[in-house]
């Protein structure tokens, strides 16, 4: 594999770039793997590369029914940030987050990870004491964290509304200089391209379209390639985790939902920092191309179709009209839907199943993409050692019957509130 | 989509409330631990034709049953809920 | 003014009596009414209008219509900025204002050109490779420089003076697209009387029509097309919306459509939007949405002066500008000729058709060979000539399958290139249903797939190019269509005579045109973000071979204009390098909006302070007038504290307290959720809707109720009256009135229907104002008749019907501040009465008003529980609540409060804090920690949900939900806030207070 740098993108400059390798191998499927990871997504990807990298388990396949990517690695508002409250969220994401630190130099491929920033907005004074307590509680667990005063985020967003005409006033905000964003597709090209240099087979346009099952045992994965024997399954397919897990004969806490994205015409900079806002749900952010990148709420209704409605659309722009005026004549360029595993709590699942040697990642809801180092690494964990790491020891599928929800939101078991 | 209340008319989904799996059956009293989790939190989530609950809170407040194709959202059927089978 | 000096002196469709001033970049220029800005540009020989994404390569207008890579403008000032407009879909208004963007310092000399110099180093996804070092930190220090290159235009950060709206239609018809086929489809469909609605984004209908020459029953096809709209206005089934762009295809045959209103002038008349939203329903649609050619991929193929064939002839005929004196016509079908015999008919002189087909036989190539046009087939334009501007062509021979002939190439000198690629069916919108469009080798492009929903494409949106075709196809369309919605007998109007210039040979595609050695240039797949041939190469060698990864990789496709005018090129062209067909290789994914959409069309008027509605309590006029401060509590405006001249809030608050406390407050609480809960199985249902017994209650008594989730978690709270055997009055948390009755309907309705109950919502209905303080009763034996009153008759938790000030009213006697307080309900219209005679009657007892914070401190001091404990984790017993829950009866929520998690001992529960040095203030927020010095990760141990200054103790006090709970009673432990630097030590006692036992509520 070529190494990537200055010096190489030079060298090949003078061969007119003919030299370069493929990013990644792209193999026949062996007849059987120690591990089979299924979904080619970002925590797929991740996963396969940890488990080879951090574990030598070097026999694995990534099965992809699709392109690498062509989930939700591929849909989504490529926030990342650990500003959670709840305890095993925020040990998560943090551990998540300081990967992120350090992914581009340990992948060789610049994801693009831009740590501009997350402000979240308080409109109320109980909302300045939510956000406090959430403040709070990071900075206890050792992430960084501001509470900022209306004046401070006026210093930082000064085309916020703060005018008298803001049917919610700005109050102040909670602020994570360490979050950001990221390049979503370099996220699973980097993997792929590390995973694949370690052994690692990657398998695109290749469904799963079953589950082998003896006893409590999977033995492999009916293709649209064919039969494939695995040694141990991972399934890393949130948007269709219920449908992949049902091929095992599992059912469950999740909804697949639609959530809507959106991206502008191109702008010069116009927004540094990712800024969210809790009244109307809106977030939104500025890619290095520079379109404004921006989403809401989901629909609210079960979605396999990756397409929304109007409705939720007209409502997304009047939220962020509202925090942002002067958006108004900026023009949405395209919009777009990926489908969310919604889970029963608004936190993921990364854990062992009922089944010995089967293993699931999904539930992800809103908050996949910021997870994909911190998800394959405690799911190579998981699948490597047959027990979680403490990190995701309580992310199980368990929890919800033992009634150890991890509800960040306190919404309960409506999937669509969370 | 467009949801055909019995009583209201076809409306826009935004008039309605969004109910989740109508399948699901609420459990009797004595039916166990399991059997009631299995109702608060495990769902089919079918690729395909789900049944499922709309209130149409904006209109006249029923609720309905929708049988909805999740991989088009065409809307396949709409039943009121008393009467309906679930 | 340098002269409008390649306008023809006549045709087109511009009004030479109505001179339009306008200026790009500061230059004073001349156009005429009827130019949109590129057609003006082009008649003032303006040549160079911008520069590109990524190597700012100078660059012309393109195209004449949305999907124009090139030709974007800055348009109007300040909070009317509007960066990334399209100069060739800007209609021209005198006094129009256009700059050039991105590029520094002019557009003439742009130091960013350099980048095209350093091509070679940066192929696509180049930063994928680089940046990465030296430390972690160097993508944030590259990052600062690369933002700034790239993006477009500059965005306003003004808010924007106009307005916009929205508005919703229904039809049994709507037609997207006014070109021949669009007209003919609405007017077959407007025979039928159908409700037909007909958009074109365009200000006047015709499309192709205004574009080409061609006759239709013998007019001129822009006067048929005229004469269609006019007899299609005059009738009442029908709604013409020109300027209108219908541009995305939602479920349930739902379409979105964006009407510029008022874009076409310098501001927005009065009363009028600049912009409009339509929410279409259509019973049908049809779309007719033309199609979009496609560009060439040779050497050189963007500079200025290189356009697409069709926009070359379409700015001759429609606008009488001349994009060029000079011109060579690259193509591979007959279509292309149109624009040789028009610019030649315009005084252009044509050098020649470059055919790359080993011949050319058509009906068009005889006409033009016919004027004398030099057709040179089996060649090739492979690259131009010129830095700035195009100076010459280069063309090659093609050998019939495509390759180079010969490594020859010779120039021809022209000033212009109209090269067209063939024509790709604007299937955007059949695409956004869901179908999928396929292949068609015929024509070498994607047409429509089977259709989804209840859409039709008809004409050029299905391949069908000839006019006749477009003409046919839109009537028997149209017929179909009403048919289907009842309206006519499907009989198909018959096509009318028309002339479009004769049958087409087959077109042939060329992807890319082959280069031969020697010819130096970049080609492009992707104009505006500068997709080479070679950047799809690069992909392909590196295995993203994927349209899908192509794009992502390269940005193919990712520009404003989506793709219209690269993707085919892109795809056809890793289809090759892939050894397979354009089906299997497949394009990306159409998404809406079809042209981009302002954020303002969607948001309409939810603007500001209509972004949400404001929700004011029947009271509310009297609270302003009294020198109320209001606070938000959701939707909800309400009394905060009613300040006295000169008085600090957190003085008037503790002074508000101790009047309650010691004498008597008014307190306008209407926002409770009120509902109305009626029926023989209403006590049944309550008992199983709250988890303690509400069966027992007798009728004119209230109880505290506690409501759960069904997974044991409690959902919200609230006090519950029985007003008889079979009606009861229950009253929710402000915040959860909405979610309360939903979820009461559903169990109503889904789960129990069964039972005999009615619920409704009337929390609308009662003005709420409570009485509190030790001489409340007085006042309300003051002020109220009709009713007893006194504590035997009306004990603590009693209600009854009375009459205050001649009001029917209710009176509830319940507290939340913990003194002797009632409840007094009247209709909301006499809110304000009730007020006011409560007021008048309090006077001589020095009765207060008192608002939302006095009432806080009131309820922490009684260690009451609101949204900030009920935070959707907490149980009953985290609560302290246990002994309220039933152990009897079976209620929502019981099955599962006893799992492990929810009894598990170190949860978090309720208890009191209070400061160990007696002073220091807690803050709501803080976090419970053992040893505030210790380093993180710090285990905690809760949190403080609420904190006040006590008025009545003259010391903090705070409500925290801490693990162990009151176990902990007596111990020290720390509120830390971190965020502050504070910490502050605290002892945990019990929640409530004052008055534990409660004797003032019995008084």
């Amino acid at each position: 594999m070529t190494r990537y740098s200055a010096f190489s993108l030079l060298r090949q400059t003078l061969r007119g770039h003919r030299g370069w390798d493929r990013a990644w191998r792209d193999p026949e499927p062996k007849r059987h793997y120690d591990v089979i990871i299924i979904g080619g997504g970002g925590h797929g990807l991740a996963s396969a590369y940890y488990l080879a990298k951090l574990h030598g388990v070097r026999n694995v396949a990534v099965v992809e029914k699709g392109y690498l990517g062509s989930g939700n690695t591929g849909r989504n508002t490529t926030i990342v940030r650990s500003n959670y409250l709840i305890e095993p969220n925020a040990h998560f994401y943090e551990h998540s987050l300081k990967l992120w630190e350090g992914l581009s130099e340990d992948l060789n491929y610049n994801v693009m990870f831009s740590q501009r920033g997350v402000l979240n907005l308080a409109h109320s004074d109980g909302q300045m004491d939510a956000a406090a307590r959430r403040g709070n509680a990071m900075r206890l667990n050792g992430i960084d964290a501001e509470l900022l005063d209306r004046e401070q985020v006026r210093v930082m967003v000064p085309h916020l509304d703060f005018s008298e005409h803001a049917r919610f006033p700005i109050f102040g905000g909670l602020y994570q200089p360490r979050g950001g964003t990221a390049r979503h597709d370099a996220v699973a090209w980097g993997f792929a391209r590390g995973a694949s240099a370690l052994g690692v087979d990657i398998i695109q346009n290749c469904e799963v379209k079953g589950i082998k099952r003896q006893g409590n045992r999977v033995l492999g994965v009916e293709t649209s390639r064919g039969f494939i024997g695995a040694g141990k399954i991972g399934m890393a397919v949130a948007g269709n985790s219920s449908h992949v897990a049902a091929m095992a004969g599992l059912k469950l806490p999740i909804e697949s939902h639609v959530l809507q994205a959106f991206v502008t015409e191109g702008l010069k900079p116009w927004i540094d920092t990712v800024v969210t806002y809790g009244v109307g749900h809106f977030y939104i952010s500025q890619s290095d191309k520079g379109g404004l990148v921006l989403g809401g709420d989901i629909d609210g209704y079960n979605s396999y179709a990756q397409k929304g409605n109007l409705a939720l659309i007209e409502h997304c722009m009047a939220a962020g009209m509202q925090i942002l005026p002067s958006l108004s004549r900026t023009r949405i360029l395209r919009h777009w839907g990926g489908v969310m595993d919604m889970s029963m709590d608004g936190s993921p699942i990364i854990a062992k199943t009922p089944i010995d040697n089967f293993y699931i990642n999904g539930g992800w809801c809103y908050g996949g993409f910021k997870a994909t180092p911190g998800s394959g690494w405690v799911f190579a964990h998981t699948i490597a050692h047959d027990k979680p790491h403490p990190i995701n020891a309580e992310f199980t599928l368990e929890r919800f019957a033992e009634g150890r929800a991890i509800d960040e939101k306190g919404g309960g078991p409506t999937p669509n509130v969370h | 989509m467009l949801i055909r209340c019995p009583w209201c008319g076809e409306r826009d989904h935004a008039e309605y409330f969004y109910g989740g799996d109508a399948t699901v059956k609420r459990p009797a009293e004595n039916a166990g631990v399991q059997a009631w989790n299995d109702y608060v939190y495990l769902r089919d989530n079918p690729k395909g034709p789900h049944r499922e609950l709309w209130q149409h809170q904006a209109g006249c407040r029923e609720w309905l049953v929708v049988t909805r194709d999740t991989l088009t959202h065409d809307i396949l059927g709409v039943e009121p809920v008393k009467g309906a089978a679930r | 003014m340098s002269g409008q000096t390649h306008r023809l002196a006549s045709g087109g469709e511009i009004d030479r009596a109505r001179p339009l001033g306008f200026s790009f970049d500061g230059r004073a220029y001349q156009g005429y009414a009827g130019d949109t800005l590129a057609s003006a540009l082009i008649a003032n020989g303006v040549r160079l209008v911008g520069r590109s994404f990524k190597y700012h390569r100078p660059r012309g207008i393109y195209s004449i219509g949305p999907e124009e890579p090139n030709a974007l403008v800055r348009l109007r000032q300040g909070g009317r900025a509007e960066p990334n407009t399209r100069a060739t879909v800007a209609e021209l208004y005198d006094g129009l204002a256009a700059e050039s963007q991105h590029r520094w310092p002019s557009l003439g000399l742009d130091i960013g050109w350099v980048n095209d110099l350093l091509g070679p180093f940066i192929p696509s996804g180049f930063y994928y490779k680089t940046f990465m070092g030296p430390g972690r930190g160097a993508w944030m220090v590259y990052e600062k420089y690369i933002r700034k290159a790239a993006g477009l235009g500059t965005a306003a950060r003004e808010p924007d003076p106009d307005r916009y709206e929205k508005r919703a239609l229904w039809c049994d018809v709507l037609v997207v697209g006014g070109g021949p086929a669009g007209i003919a489809a609405a007017l077959a469909t407007a025979e039928t009387g159908a409700r037909v609605v007909l958009a074109d984004e365009r200000a006047s209908f015709g499309g192709a029509l205004r574009r080409e020459r061609m006759t239709i029953g013998g007019l001129a096809g822009r006067d048929w097309a005229g004469n269609s709209i006019d007899a299609l206005a005059a009738r009442g089934n029908v709604t013409l919306l020109p300027r209108t762009t219908v541009f995305g295809y939602y479920d349930g045959n739902g379409l979105g459509a964006v009407e510029r209103v008022q874009d076409h002038v310098p501001t927005p008349g009065e009363y009028l939007p600049r912009q409009r939203l339509w929410n279409i329903r259509a019973r049908r649609v049809v779309l007719a949405t033309g199609a979009i050619e496609q560009p060439l991929v040779f050497a050189g193929n963007d500079k200025p002066g290189v356009m697409l064939a069709s926009a070359a002839r379409g700015y001759v005929n429609q606008y009488a500008a001349r994009p060029g004196t000079r011109a060579v016509i690259a193509t591979g079908n007959d279509d292309a000729y149109r624009t040789a015999i028009d610019l030649a008919l315009a005084g252009v002189e044509v050098v020649a058709v470059v055919d790359h087909r080993p011949a050319a036989d058509g009906a068009l190539p005889r006409a033009a060979r016919a004027r004398g046009i030099d057709v040179v087939t089996g060649h090739a334009v492979v690259g131009t000539i010129g830095m700035m501007d195009v100076a010459a062509v280069e063309i090659a021979r093609i050998d019939p399958q495509g390759a180079l002939a010969d490594g020859a190439a010779r120039q021809l000198a022209c000033d212009l290139v109209c090269a067209s690629g063939g024509w790709q069916p604007a299937v955007h919108l059949h695409s956004h249903t869901g179908a999928k469009p396929v292949f068609d080798d015929t024509i070498n492009a994607f047409v429509p797939g089977p259709s989804r929903q209840a859409e039709l494409s008809v004409g050029a949106a299905r391949g069908a190019f000839a006019l006749a075709d477009c003409l046919a196809d839109g009537l028997r369309a149209g017929a179909e269509a009403a048919k289907a919605t009842g309206h006519g007998s499907g009989a198909v109007p018959p096509t009318p005579a028309c002339e479009d210039g004769g049958v087409q040979a087959p077109a042939r595609a060329l992807w890319p045109v082959p280069r031969p050695p020697g010819v130096r240039g970049k080609a492009f797949v992707d104009i505006q973000d500068d997709v080479t041939d070679k950047d799809v190469a690069l992909a392909h060698r590196e295995g993203y071979v994927s349209v899908e990864h192509l794009k992502r990789y390269t940005t193919l496709g990712m520009g404003t204009d989506q793709g219209k005018i690269s993707n085919l090129a892109g795809h056809a062209i890793m289809a090759g390098l892939r050894g397979q067909s354009m089906q299997q290789v497949g394009t990306t994914t159409f998404r809406p909006p079809y042209t981009p959409v302002a954020f303002a069309a969607f948001a309409g008027r939810e603007l500001g302070r209509h972004y949400q509605p404001i929700r004011r309590t029947p009271t509310h006029a009297w609270h302003e007038a009294n020198g109320a401060t209001f606070i938000e509590a959701g939707l909800w405006v309400r009394p905060q504290v009613y300040m006295r001249g000169g008085e600090q809030m957190g003085d008037a608050i503790a002074r508000e307290v101790r009047a309650v406390r010691g004498n008597l407050g008014i307190c306008d609480v209407s926002t409770l959720g009120k509902i109305d809960v009626q029926g023989p199985d209403a006590a049944k249902f309550l008992d199983r809707v709250y988890c303690n017994t509400f069966s027992t209650l007798p009728a004119g008594r209230a109880r505290y109720g506690l409501m759960l989730r069904e997974d044991g978690i409690v959902m919200d709270d609230g006090t519950t009256s029985r007003l008889s055997e079979h009606r009861f009055f229950m009253t929710t948390t402000t915040a959860n009135a909405g979610k309360v009755m939903t979820h009461l309907e559903y169990y109503l309705s889904v789960v129990w229907p069964e039972l005999k109950v009615q619920v409704a919502s009337v929390t609308e209905q009662w003005a709420g104002i409570a009485v509190a303080g030790p001489k409340s009763r007085e006042l309300l034996q003051r002020a109220m008749t009709g009713v007893d009153l006194s504590n035997e008759a009306l004990p603590f938790m009693g209600v009854r019907d009375g009459l205050l000030a001649g009001i029917p009213a209710r009176v509830f006697r319940i507290s939340f501040s913990g003194e002797l307080a009632y409840e007094v309900n009247v209709p909301s219209d006499f809110g304000v009465a009730a007020w006011e005679a409560l007021m008048a009657a309090g006077n001589p007892l020095d009765a207060v008003p008192y608002g939302l914070e006095a009432m806080g401190v009131m309820r922490i001091e009684k260690g009451h529980v609101v949204g900030s404990e009920l935070d959707g984790r907490t149980t009953p017993g985290d609560l302290n609540m246990d002994r309220l829950v039933s152990k009897k009866k079976d209620f929502i929520g019981r099955q599962l409060m006893g799992r492990p998690g929810l009894v598990d001992p170190k949860r978090k529960r309720l208890v009191g804090l209070v400061p160990v040095d007696g002073r220091t203030r807690i803050r709501a927020g803080a976090q419970i920690v053992a040893d505030p010095r210790a380093p993180a990760p710090v285990e905690m141990l809760g949190h403080v949900t609420s904190a006040c200054p006590s008025a009545s103790l003259n010391h903090p006090i705070a409500l925290a939900l801490v693990s162990g709970g009151l176990e902990r009673k007596g111990q020290t432990l720390h509120a830390a806030f971190p965020l502050r630097n504070e910490s502050v030590a605290v002892k945990v006692v019990d929640p409530v207070f004052v008055d534990p036992e409660g004797k003032r509520l019995h008084g």
